[in-house]
């Protein structure tokens, strides 16, 4: 993908991001991500159904990194199973920490693929996938 | 001012970040170096002429540092690891033991984590009572609004004398005036405020004050506690250990050293000491108030310069300590931090550790500037250009 393309994505995901807005609905599980590293501070809830995410919502204060990952995070992780997603995030992780990575799952978060380049970066990319992890493994039987 | 002196300098950065931490000039990293070369010894130990050099070099620091804030005797100077430290240890050494459930302390909102935070877990384990003089709109402390805080309870007021998002000056004279005409303790977080400004702890008549070195030109991990003699002598050790006591038998009797060496148990960071002696060397040579003198002039050159973009909002134009907070609009402040790291230039994003500031100001994060003598006109010219740029979110990615 060229450099174009992912700005602009990573742009419109900052300027309108998906899902972002907190409920009030027991049916959610919610975390709160306060990066211990920089300075974003991001709400993530979950409604879990029958081993499936159902939806997933945040809101925040975060840089343009953080919250696009996250809006591109939850677009990938609604629909999947708690099996599929964690494996979406680990690969995700795998990415970002300059692992070997599938990139066949990852979709729009590939445009993350270069960001070990900026390493200040990396634990902005990392917050949405580590807060919705804290809430998956609590499934993981 | 004397660029040449800053090794770090020469690494092509444009470093904004002081009020986090100033870069060191060639004279205190060769004291350093030659303490560990020429002298390495630990200090009130040994009988042997090298110790004895470490001694008179370690004392000899105690003595600049009481002239540099005009201390009445070096005793009153305690050397600790920041100060964080020193303001930790006047919390649980002294306060801890002399308030009880009920008293009040009085400190604002504009406070660094660690002026705040030991007050906040003395609240939890005895009882007094954290209260906030309110903050002008400008987030100043003025002296009716500590008077207006006070009530019959309030023992202590503890405040910065600079703070560090803002950079505002307090009128700490006349608080501690009043306040010692009603018996409330003065204690003064002097981290942002004793490498720029002259502060005469006899003048100001403060009780307890908190500095720390390498944000003067000194090594990190050296601070100070300031105490006057009477007070500083009822601080009970939080820390014991060798260095700090005259005898111990097995039938549980001691019996501890005068101060200071009894506030200094263990052996002190001596190569971080003797560096801060040299950093009090380089300030006096240029003189404190010609610092003063160049930080305030480059605060306001700057702040002119940035109120000519119209991207840039700032929060502080007026204060006196040379911090501008400020924010490019529309753009969270770490994006705008990572942005100038892409040209070199080092400023801070966040809350600053003044985490409280956000219910006062309405604003949760900023960008920080903050000079130091090193700095130029030549460098804020070169941020201008930077900042002056319509795509500075696109090119943060
Ligand atoms: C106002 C203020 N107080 C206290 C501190 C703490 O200093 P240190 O981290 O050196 O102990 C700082 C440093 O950031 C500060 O700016």
């Amino acid at each position: 993908m060229d450099n174009n393309l992912k700005r602009s994505i990573i742009l419109e995901n900052y300027s309108n991001p998906f899902n972002k807005g907190l409920i009030d609905d027991p049916n959610y599980e919610k975390v709160n991500m306060n990066n211990e590293s920089c300075i974003d501070n991001i709400d993530i809830m979950i409604n879990i159904d029958n081993n499936t995410i159902k939806d997933i919502r945040f809101d925040g204060e975060a840089c343009a990194i953080s919250t696009s990952a996250t809006s591109i995070m939850l677009k990938e992780l609604i629909g999947k199973n708690i099996k599929d997603a964690l494996y979406i995030i680990e690969q995700y992780e795998n990415m970002i920490e300059e692992r070997k990575y599938d990139d066949a799952v990852l979709g729009e978060a590939i445009v993350y693929n270069e960001i070990y380049k900026q390493p200040n970066r990396k634990k902005c990319a990392l917050l949405p996938a580590n807060g919705i992890k804290k809430i998956l493994k609590n499934y993981v039987i | 001012m004397n660029r040449d002196d800053f090794p770090m300098l020469k690494n092509n950065v444009y470093y904004f970040d002081n009020g986090a931490t100033t870069l060191k000039p060639k004279e205190v990293i060769a004291s350093t170096v030659d303490y560990y070369e020429n002298y390495s010894g630990n200090a009130h130990r040994g009988d042997y002429d090298i110790s004895l050099k470490v001694d008179n070099v370690y004392e000899n620091v105690r003595e600049k540092v009481r002239a540099f804030i005009n201390a009445e005797d070096a005793s009153e100077i305690i050397f600790t690891s920041g100060a964080t430290q020193s303001i930790n240890m006047v919390v649980n050494g002294f306060f801890k033991h002399n308030l009880k459930k009920g008293d009040e302390v009085l400190i604002t909102k504009a406070e660094h984590a660690s002026l705040a935070l030991p007050w906040f877990v003395l609240e939890k384990e005895i009882g007094i009572v954290i209260k906030y003089i309110e903050l002008t709109n400008d987030m100043e402390v003025t002296l009716d609004n500590v008077k207006k805080s006070i009530t019959n309870r309030t023992k202590v007021i503890a405040l910065a004398h600079v703070t560090n998002v803002m950079g505002d000056i307090r009128p700490i004279k006349e608080i501690s005036k009043y306040a010692h005409a009603n018996n409330i303790y003065v204690v003064v977080d002097g981290a942002q405020s004793i490498p720029h400004i002259k502060c005469d702890v006899k003048d100001l008549d403060i009780d307890f004050l908190a500095f720390s070195a390498h944000k003067m030109l000194g090594p990190t991990g050296v601070g100070v506690l300031y105490g006057k003699y009477e007070l500083l002598d009822k601080v009970i050790p939080t820390n014991v250990g060798g260095g700090m006591n005259t005898i111990f038998t097995s039938l549980n009797e001691y019996n501890l050293k005068g101060l200071p060496w009894r506030l200094e148990a263990g052996t002190p960071n001596i190569a971080g000491v003797i560096g801060f002696g040299s950093a009090i060397d380089y300030i006096n040579k240029i003189g404190i108030d010609s610092i003063s003198k160049h930080c305030a002039e480059l605060k306001r050159y700057a702040v002119s310069k940035l109120s000519n973009l119209n991207n840039i909002d700032v929060y502080n134009p007026n204060t006196e300590g040379s911090i501008i907070a400020f924010n490019v609009r529309n753009i969270f402040s770490q994006d705008t931090a990572i942005y100038l790291n892409k040209h070199k230039i080092c400023v801070r994003a966040g809350n600053h550790c003044a985490k409280l500031l956000k219910e006062s100001l309405g604003i949760n994060n900023t960008c920080r500037i903050s000079f130091y003598l090193y700095n130029t006109k030549e460098e804020i010219d070169y941020l201008i250009k930077v900042l002056d740029n319509e795509n500075i979110l696109e090119e943060s990615l």
